[in-house]
């Protein structure tokens, strides 16, 4: 069912991670993608899968929730270790037909895949121990330099946060209208590749208009409050940097360098 | 006879096996027979959703069964489907649903899932538009630009096309002004009485469930707390009170006089009935 998508999903908490400054969040994930790039060997990439779990184990999700975010993204992953597997040169292991496995493609299968796992499991720990508001706040705080050239930060990250507040929303809506057009007689499971697109169409149309209808709403609802820009505008809450934030950003650097070595040393 | 339409044990739990794991309904068995005007209240979260989402197949029961005349609707893929045309649910706010160019066409969706001829369809969309009052310049109008009271009534016509046997009414009326109200519950009733169709309506208005059905469902905490006439269970205005809902206003004034002393039957729901208790009480001094 449609419901059980989490992307962007903020599970709320009280864990370390959870409490974790989200600039800090934020910066440690760019240091994750880093250090995960700089993996080599299964040694580096054993350091990132126990940092991982880790992190998982503190922010207390469970793991099956991970597990089924890496769901929709099953079908790139299996692509790439395939694609990995058979076109990498090498040491030829097996042969038939036009098929080549070399020792190279299955290890360097093995470690693509669990690339891409690692990355999208680590990025949405973010949105998962992050409340949607405090990470386009993070976002607007560490981007602030960058209005000294006009870059309409507090906008952007606005747009953003509202994005993300509608996500649930939307699926929501999408299976209330798939179940009222199913209770019209409309399949969306069986037929040809042309009329199952076809099929779309009593779904998309009323989303579009529920979407529009909804931002109009929403604009005019953040007008009666006097909404006008980021010109000015005072926060609620004050971001301010904590003891844990200092350890958790000193932890990650210290990774990435140590990996970073390691990987030199081709481990 | 056979019931049209009968659960069995009916229940359903949302996320099995999930922190989010909740029981929205629970052993509701109930009965409904050809031709009735049955009323489902129930305060918000009672699973009066879930349940009517179960009668037409769109939500497969955790555990239990649904009888359309006498046949299990889930026992094969073909009855499941024919489910959906026999029983027809309209939802809430049924107007974020429309979708085609005019209205002719959004009410001729249901009828063209359905395969029938081009002649049949035109004439289910006609007769379907007479019956909710939707004038014949408005059919070729688009619906976006229609009134929202007009609006329901091309989402319902959508429903009524497909001529049901039992037709299933999520809060027809919610955000309509008492016009829009008034008239669409005229409409429905006209259509139950000229099909001699079964309807089944979710209200939160206690007025309007009083005025129209002829017996009445009462969910709380997804079960059936009580059934019967409305008269019935009117009469249990207290039991319904602690369950955060509402009596007719009328129920309630009487529920006053007795308390103020005045020996009246609390059982009174509309203003007729109440005009003839009262009459008689001032005849008997």
């Amino acid at each position: 069912m449609l419901k059980d998508i989490t992307l962007g999903q903020y599970f709320p908490g009280k864990t370390v991670v959870h409490r974790l400054d989200p600039r800090t969040k934020l910066i440690l994930v760019i240091v994750y993608i880093v250090a995960l790039f700089s993996a080599k060997w299964f040694v580096t990439y054993g350091m990132m899968l126990v940092t991982l779990c880790g992190i998982i184990a503190a922010s207390k999700i469970n793991p099956k929730v991970i597990l089924r975010s890496l769901k929709p993204l099953l079908f790139v992953i299996i692509l790439t270790g395939i694609l990995n597997l058979f076109y990498t040169q090498g040491q030829i292991l097996v042969k038939f037909w036009i098929f080549t496995i070399t020792k190279e493609g299955v290890r360097s299968a093995v470690l693509m895949v669990l690339r891409i796992s690692m990355l999208i499991a680590g990025t949405f720990m973010l949105t998962y121990t992050t409340s949607p508001i405090a990470l386009t706040d993070g976002l607007e705080l560490l981007l602030n330099p960058l209005k000294k050239i006009r870059v309409p930060v507090h906008e952007l990250s606005m747009m953003m946060c509202i994005a993300l507040r509608f996500i649930p929303t939307l699926i929501e809506e999408t299976d209330k209208i798939m179940s009222a057009q199913k209770a019209r007689g409309a399949d969306f499971e069986t037929g040809s590749l042309l009329s199952r697109a076809k099929a779309l169409i009593p779904i998309l149309v009323p989303l579009f208009i529920s979407s529009f209808r909804r931002a109009d709403e929403l604009a005019v609802a953040m007008e009666c409050r006097c909404y006008h820009g980021g010109e000015g505008r005072t926060r609620m809450k004050q971001l301010r940097y904590g003891r844990n934030d200092y350890v958790a950003l000193t932890g990650g650097v210290v990774i990435l360098i140590v990996i970073i070595v390691l990987g030199r040393f081709g481990l | 006879m056979t019931p049209i339409l009968e659960t069995k044990n009916l229940s359903h739990t949302y996320g099995a096996g999930t922190p989010f794991q909740s029981d929205a309904i629970q052993n509701v068995n109930l009965s409904v027979n050809r031709g009735e005007f049955i009323g489902i209240i129930g305060h918000t979260g009672s699973g009066k959703s879930t349940l009517i989402q179960h009668l037409n197949g769109l939500l497969k029961p955790t555990s239990g069964e649904i009888l359309l005349d006498g046949r299990d609707i889930w026992s094969d893929k073909q009855f499941t489907r024919e489910t959906r045309f026999r029983v027809g649910l309209v939802f809430q706010y049924p107007e974020y649903q429309l979708f085609e160019e005019t209205a002719y066409l959004d009410i001729a969706f249901g009828p063209k899932n359905m395969e029938l001829s081009q002649e049949e369809i035109d004439q289910r969309v006609r007769r379907a538009a007479g019956f909710v009052g939707i004038p014949e310049e408005n059919l070729q109008k688009s619906p976006f630009e229609l009134a929202g009271g007009q609006k329901r009534r091309v989402a319902i016509a959508g429903v009524i096309a497909m001529e049901p046997d039992v037709l299933i009414l999520d809060e027809p009326t919610a955000g309509l002004d008492p016009v829009g109200r008034e008239g669409i519950l005229a409409n429905i009733r006209d259509y139950q009485k000229a099909q001699n169709a079964t309807v089944i309506m979710v209200s939160h208005s206690m007025e309007e469930i009083a005025s129209n059905v002829s017996r009445l469902i009462v969910m709380n905490h997804g079960s059936v707390a009580m059934a019967g006439t409305p008269r019935e269970v009117f009469a249990h205005a207290r039991e319904l009170i602690a369950m955060g809902l509402d009596v007719p206003q009328v129920t309630q004034v009487f529920l006053r006089l007795r308390d103020m002393g005045l020996p009246v039957d609390t059982s009174v729901y509309t203003v007729d009935q109440a005009l003839e208790v009262l009459l008689a009480q001032k005849g008997g001094h």
